[in-house]
């Protein structure tokens, strides 16, 4: 009985512990990070005082900005207001810088922006500019990279979603636009389900001159595929631009089936050497279409706009040999060239593997003529003829690809969330290496010019998750930069960016440093309210029109109280950083205005607009820590009711002596 | 052998010409948030530094304390100089052509007194600047100079300053040096 009680006991206890493992077998685990390099900290670590080996530039997608990152240690240096109006420093509230967001439709103070791509000169990044597009109301800008400042902004008409752009030709001849939406050409009130019949789409090619200012040269007519991504030949294929497409269906509702049938879309192939030639011939026709170009001066500190009103345009059936279609499955998504110019790289995010075009084989099937079938005069190519290798299942949804200088390849994969690095050639898979999350593009600097630096890759992700500390729904987009100079990529570094950075660019930063701007020459500026010194300084009315000429140094404004301003007055501060320090701006915000502040560099002209709506007296003061004595920049304006008479007068404490 | 004396003597005068190229002195202002330093330039001329803005910024600094505007204008030094070298250059080829005992032993001199009492200018315009303060002045302290070194290194409140010769500084003390060797050698020679 006993003996029986004990057996049973222990049968039971058995029982339980056989079922325990057997349910700890099937608990969900975490699938750990991959083991983090025990010399990672080192490889990231810029001592205090030190300087990062690279620049990074980082798209701020729907922040609309550019931010600047130092590389390796993954430190924010900058945001660069692009796009969008930026409150920090008075961009795009300022009267020198609104003009910079004029547009066809107006002032259109935000912008969607993707892909920065640096200037470059026999393939090689050079450090002169950045360009950047707007997707959302078409356009590219231009930063100057002396001044880490937005210096002009073009609109791309005839086209919807400019996200095929700006990716310069190999001595910055040209940037290119495309339409990720097909729109009626031209823009008019049609029925959306007449698609087919009334839709277009436009590829653009902007031409850049020496000193870095863009025009419309000509744009190019297809049928309304979604025109997604594009990179410009270079080496052996400079001369071309390939623009991948998908919708190739076009259909334009329930695009995320519709527009996923075909099982082969198409890189279009342009030549835009043989569309210089053919503008030169006059092919083209002159079609009306208005959009703007912006520019900011560095002497007067202030952006002009100039409305333009026609775009040349070429068709390919007027102009034979000018686009070629590739088949490459499966809508896919970047689009990019090798830094030998051989191999074109269609990354088709719904497809399986990953599809090389080469441009050897490209040409010889222009010669012999291997066409499947014609598109609107657009021949389309065999795809067995024109494809130069196969990468084969090398993870899920591919979406971008950039280069080292050694040969391989580094493509993302958005839905297995990795990179995977293979061997331009061979097409073997080399390595792989988990993102966290989800990654979309990713860069190398000098990735996708003929030079690369291959020593870190950078993953920029679309899905933060757990990566940091949690800020509520909403996270920052996470990005990591690997170790990428050995065989196997290292992970080294997490870091939070700004907004949703898609592309980014990468440049040496020997290659920047010296040219970086310190403080603008007073002597230089030439705006037309500028004040160069404290007895130029001034107040003015022209009707109800107020300019003051207003100026700052450490520690006072000139003049600093100002009376005879009436309600309803329209007040313009037109105020002059007389400070010639690197590094010593002064700001200046006045009650009640309801824009921004203003922030002056040294030697600058900024001009904030102030329409006072009671009667009263209303400080002034600098918001920018500026010294020992900046608690005591400051001033008054009084204002007095519209019919008063207060005389006009301003004035700068004396001191008494 | 006699050519010797005239050879040295004409070097010494190029070596005065150095001052209508570079500055003659320096002081340079090291604080924390200048890593770089404020380098101020005297040349024989005027005032500079290491950028356009150099003077605008030490008038700036020097406001807090209520130091004096250094207005260069103000400074007839600044005029006197280049007649004064322009007389040594002349007079030191003079020297050299016409040979005369007494006019290298004169020449010598007369640069070295020059000196002296340039530097004695130099301290008394410091001085001046250290020590007269505007009673308004935003920032006071009770005893304290903000004068300058004549030559070295000084502590001045955040600032640790430097006051040295620029090339043209070491050029003149050359020029002289070359004035005791041609006198020298002239001696010499005249012996034998």
């Amino acid at each position: 009985m006993k003996r029986n009680k004990i057996l049973i006991t222990s049968l039971v206890i058995l029982g339980l512990v056989a079922i325990f493992k057997f349910v700890a077998c099937v608990t969900p685990e975490k699938p750990g990070d991959s083991a983090l390099n025990s010399d990672a900290a080192n490889k990231v670590y810029v001592a205090p005082g030190e300087y990062d080996e690279f620049y990074g530039f980082f798209s701020g997608g729907f922040s609309g900005q550019v931010s600047v990152y130092g590389l390796p240690s993954g430190r924010l240096l900058k945001v660069i207001p692009v796009f969008s109006q930026d409150a920090e420093k008075g961009y795009g509230y300022n009267e020198e810088t609104k003009p910079l967001l004029n547009t066809s439709f107006g002032f259109v103070p935000w912008d969607d922006a993707h892909h920065p791509e640096l200037s470059q000169t026999n393939g090689e990044t050079d450090g002169r500019w950045l360009f950047i597009n707007g997707n959302n109301t078409p356009r590219i800008a231009r930063i100057d990279l002396t001044t880490f400042e937005t210096a002009e902004i073009i609109e791309i008409p005839n086209s919807g979603g400019n996200h095929s752009s700006p990716f310069t030709t190999q001595n910055t001849e040209y940037v290119v636009a495309g339409t990720r939406f097909g729109v009626p050409y031209p823009q008019k009130d049609v029925a959306i389900d007449s698609y087919a019949e009334n839709f277009k789409g436009m590829l653009s090619y902007i031409k850049v001159d020496e000193k870095g200012h863009m025009d419309i040269a000509f744009q190019i007519l297809l049928p309304a595929f979604d025109y997604d991504l594009a990179h410009s030949g270079k080496g052996k294929s400079d001369g071309w631009t390939f623009f991948t497409s998908y919708n190739t269906e076009q259909k334009h509702d329930l695009l995320e089936v519709n527009a996923s049938q075909n099982d082969k879309d198409f890189i279009a192939a342009v030549n835009w050497k043989k569309a210089e030639e053919y503008v030169a011939q006059g092919k083209f026709k002159e079609i009306p279409a208005n959009y703007y170009i912006n520019r900011y001066d560095d002497d007067t500190h202030t952006a002009t706009s100039n409305l333009k009103k026609t775009v040349k345009v070429l068709t390919p059936e007027d102009c034979p040999g000018l686009v070629y279609f590739l088949p490459t499955p499966k809508s896919p998504h970047g689009v990019d060239v090798d830094p030998s110019g051989e191999y074109i790289i269609g990354n088709g995010k719904l497809s399986a593997d990953l599809t090389v075009h080469s441009f050897t084989n490209m040409l010889s099937a222009i010669e012999n003529q291997e066409y499947e079938t014609t598109i609107a005069g657009v021949p389309v190519l065999k795809y067995d003829k024109v494809v130069g290798g196969v990468v084969v299942k090398p993870g899920l949804g591919p979406l971008h690809t950039e280069f080292d200088n050694e040969g391989n390849a580094y493509t993302t994969f958005f839905i297995s969330s990795e990179v995977v690095k293979w061997k331009l050639g061979t097409w073997e898979v080399l390595d792989r290496i988990p993102t966290y999350y989800s990654v979309g593009h990713l860069m190398i600097p000098g990735g996708d010019s003929h030079k690369p630096d291959g020593k870190y890759l950078v993953a920029l992700n679309k899905i933060t998750k757990d990566r940091y500390l949690p800020t509520g729904p909403e996270m920052n987009h996470s990005a990591q930069l690997y170790d990428i100079s050995g065989d196997k990529m290292k992970l080294l570094l997490d870091f939070p960016t700004v907004g949703e950075p898609h592309y980014a660019q990468g440049i040496a930063a020997s290659k920047l440093i010296s040219n970086s701007k310190k403080i603008f020459k007073l002597e230089d500026n030439q705006h037309p309210y500028r004040a160069l010194g404290e007895k130029e300084t001034k107040v003015v009315r022209d009707g109800n029109i107020v300019h003051v000429y207003m100026t700052t140094i450490r520690s006072h404004f000139a003049p600093d109280n100002i009376e005879g301003i009436k309600v309803g007055d329209k007040v313009y501060f037109h105020v002059t950083n007389l400070e010639q320090d690197f590094d010593v701006p002064h700001g200046f915000a006045v009650q009640g205005a309801r824009n921004a502040e203003l922030l002056i560099m040294p030697g600058q002209t900024e001009t904030l607009f102030w329409m006072p709506e009671r009667e009263g007296v209303f400080p002034f003061y600098c918001t920018d820590f500026c010294s020992a004595l900046h608690q005591e920049m400051q001033g008054y304006v009084r204002v007095s009711p519209a019919n008063a008479n207060t005389p006009l007068k301003w004035s700068t404490g004396e001191p008494e002596s | 052998m006699s050519k010797l004396p005239r050879l040295v003597n004409t070097l010494a005068v190029v070596a005065l010409l150095a001052v209508f190229l570079w500055p003659i002195w320096q002081i340079v202002l090291y604080a924390p948030q200048y890593p770089d330093g404020v380098k101020m330039y005297i040349y024989v001329d005027k005032l500079g530094g290491d950028s356009p803005g150099t003077l605008q910024n030490v008038n700036i600094l020097n406001h807090y304390v209520g130091m004096k505007k250094i207005e260069p204008d103000s400074i007839p030094e600044l005029k006197l100089m280049t007649p004064i070298l322009l007389f040594f250059v002349v007079f030191g080829l003079i020297t050299a052509i016409f040979d005369k005992k007494w006019m290298y032993y004169v020449w010598t001199l007369l640069l070295i007194v020059t000196f002296l009492v340039g530097l004695y200018d130099f301290y008394l315009w410091e001085y001046d600047y250290g020590h007269t303060l505007d009673p308004n002045a935003p920032m006071k302290f009770d005893g304290a100079s903000f004068q300058p070194p004549v030559f070295g290194k000084k502590v001045i409140l955040n600032f640790v300053v430097y006051s040295i010769p620029h090339i043209a500084g070491y050029c003149l003390a050359i020029s002289a040096g070359l004035g005791i060797l041609a006198s020298f050698l002239k001696y010499k020679f005249s012996k034998a």
